[in-house]
């Protein structure tokens, strides 16, 4: 044993002398930074996931608000808004829902919350309802006329432009700004009340949009007119053509 | 001759033995060890009782359903006491539109949280959209890999969490999303991120954003557990994910996005 030590040559055993006193101090130093729990359950502070756990919830959830307000969720459960949570108009609730003496919640009274939803975008899906709220009633705020617990148009809409407002928007600059609506879309009467469970159709042939454009059509002479039997076979005219904007100015 | 032949066979067959057990002394170790972590996550309670491992949360959004009416910003900010103010979002909705010339305007103003104006311009758009982001919570997260102190980490039930008092504020984290998910606290100097409100799923709540979302765009959920809502989510759409070609394999899932988003 005393041979191989005086083998080793002197400047390892300097070297080596170091090293140790390094991975010695390492071991006797690292315990005092990292703490008990890190690595635990994976590269990370155990305790940690309980802090952040247990942050303050501001937003109770739906559900609890049905145990005071019954009266108002079964109003609202039957409406459009049946899906929109309570506390999207009125505000996290967390507090109010401890002690609802103390912590009072908002209500929204004026046009500019309701707008935040029902202003009228053009990047808004087609379909959802919108208003051009400086031409529509300007002075009026939305609740004189729509319970934001049961919204509904004061009268069922009479124009499609209330919902497809982009649509409306394309064919107003559209020579088939002239035909209503319903002169190509078949539109179910349950449409304006439950519009996503009756959807009105489309064209489903060729001879339908013939009726005006085709070479032998009885209509005005300054439709722009084609011979159906060699334009274009295999498609139906809107796969090509946007009838709300059609190119031919 | 033939004996020294046989003695150097053994010399290599005991060499080979040696090296193995070599080999085995140091990979052994880390397996059981690897074994035994994975065992001890699985035993993994919380205080309220939930068991992390059990889960393994994911956000579906349908972006044909997005009004863009900011009201998850807004929720999100209330929520987690995001900083009022523009630059600091941990959800944020951008607004496509797509003009004639096959120009593309992505805006953002404020984060969407008052909602959008209307462009006079409009009538170049030829399709527009909403786009909300937020941290994709990835299975495999850059942020992770690159924390120098393991200060943002994977959970057992797939949520990136960031450790408040072990952050450095290096920003390591935030140049390595590439979602721009994340950013510095003005004040508490720490990466701040979404984190799927943590405090509220392990209660049984759905995030904040999704909780307000009025059309449903926003859909949570648990994707170990068939009936969850984004399961169906998942069967019934056809679904992508932000910047695929990364690997990060994010669980927020997008219904109809266009191929322009990233």
């Amino acid at each position: 044993m005393l041979s191989i030590w005086k083998k080793i040559p002197e400047q390892i055993k300097r070297l080596s002398f170091l090293v140790i006193l390094i991975v010695a101090g390492y071991l006797l130093i690292s315990p005092l930074f990292i703490p008990p729990d890190f690595g635990k359950y994976g590269h990370f502070r155990a305790s940690a996931v309980e802090e952040i756990a247990s942050q303050q919830m501001n937003y109770v959830g739906h559900e609890i608000c049905a145990n005071c307000h019954e009266d108002v969720s079964v109003i609202k459960s039957k409406g459009y808004h049946k899906n929109v949570a309570c506390e999207v108009c009125h505000g996290p609730a967390f507090l109010h829902a401890e002690d609802p003496g103390s912590a009072t919640l908002e209500a929204p009274r004026g046009r500019s919350y309701c707008t935040l939803c029902h202003e009228y975008l053009p990047s808004r899906p087609t379909g959802f309802p919108q208003i051009v709220a400086i031409s529509h009633n300007p002075m009026k705020p939305c609740i004189t006329c729509h319970d934001p617990h049961k919204p509904e148009p004061p009268v069922t809409p009479k124009e499609c432009s209330a919902c497809h407002a982009t649509i409306a928007r394309t064919l107003s600059i559209s020579y088939h700004i002239y035909l209503p609506c319903t002169r190509c879309h078949e539109t179910p009467e349950k449409h304006k009340i439950n519009p996503r469970e009756f959807t009105p159709s489309k064209p489903s042939t060729r001879e339908f949009c013939g009726g005006c454009h085709s070479i032998d059509a009885k209509s005005d002479k300054g439709i722009p007119r084609i011979d159906l039997a060699t334009h274009g076979h295999r498609y139906v005219c809107w796969q090509c053509h946007y009838p709300h904007l059609p190119e031919a100015k | 001759m033939r004996n020294n032949e046989s003695s150097e066979k053994q010399n290599r067959r005991k060499f080979i033995q040696h090296f193995l057990f070599a080999c085995a002394s140091f990979i052994i170790p880390g397996i059981i060890g690897a074994q035994e972590l994975v065992r001890k996550v699985g035993t993994w309670v919380l205080k309220n009782g939930y068991v992390p491992s059990e889960h393994h949360w994911g956000m579906g959004i349908d972006i044909s359903k997005c009004i863009g009416c900011g009201r998850c910003v807004d929720a999100c900010k209330k929520e987690n006491n995001v900083p009022k103010e523009p630059f600091f979002f941990r959800t944020w909705v951008e607004q496509y539109r797509f003009l004639e010339n096959d120009g593309v305007v992505v805006d953002s103003p404020n984060g969407g949280i008052n909602s959008f104006k209307a462009e006079t311009s409009e009538k170049n758009i030829i399709r527009s959209f909403f786009v909300p982001k937020l941290c994709n919570q990835c299975d495999n997260p850059p942020c992770v890999q690159v924390c120098p102190v393991g200060a943002t980490f994977k959970t057992a039930d797939g949520v990136i969490l960031v450790d408040k008092e072990y952050c450095l504020g290096c920003r390591y984290c935030i140049q390595a999303c590439p979602y721009g998910a994340r950013f510095l606290h003005p004040e508490t100097r720490i990466a701040e991120k979404c984190t799927f409100c943590y405090h509220r799923i392990i209660e049984g709540l759905d995030p904040a954003c999704v909780e307000v979302c009025p059309t449903q765009a926003r859909i949570f959920g648990d994707l170990t557990h068939k009936a969850s809502p984004l399961v169906r989510f998942k069967r019934m759409n056809n679904l992508s994910v932000l910047k695929p070609s990364l690997n990060t394999e994010p669980k927020v899932y997008y219904a109809n996005l266009d191929g322009e988003v990233r």
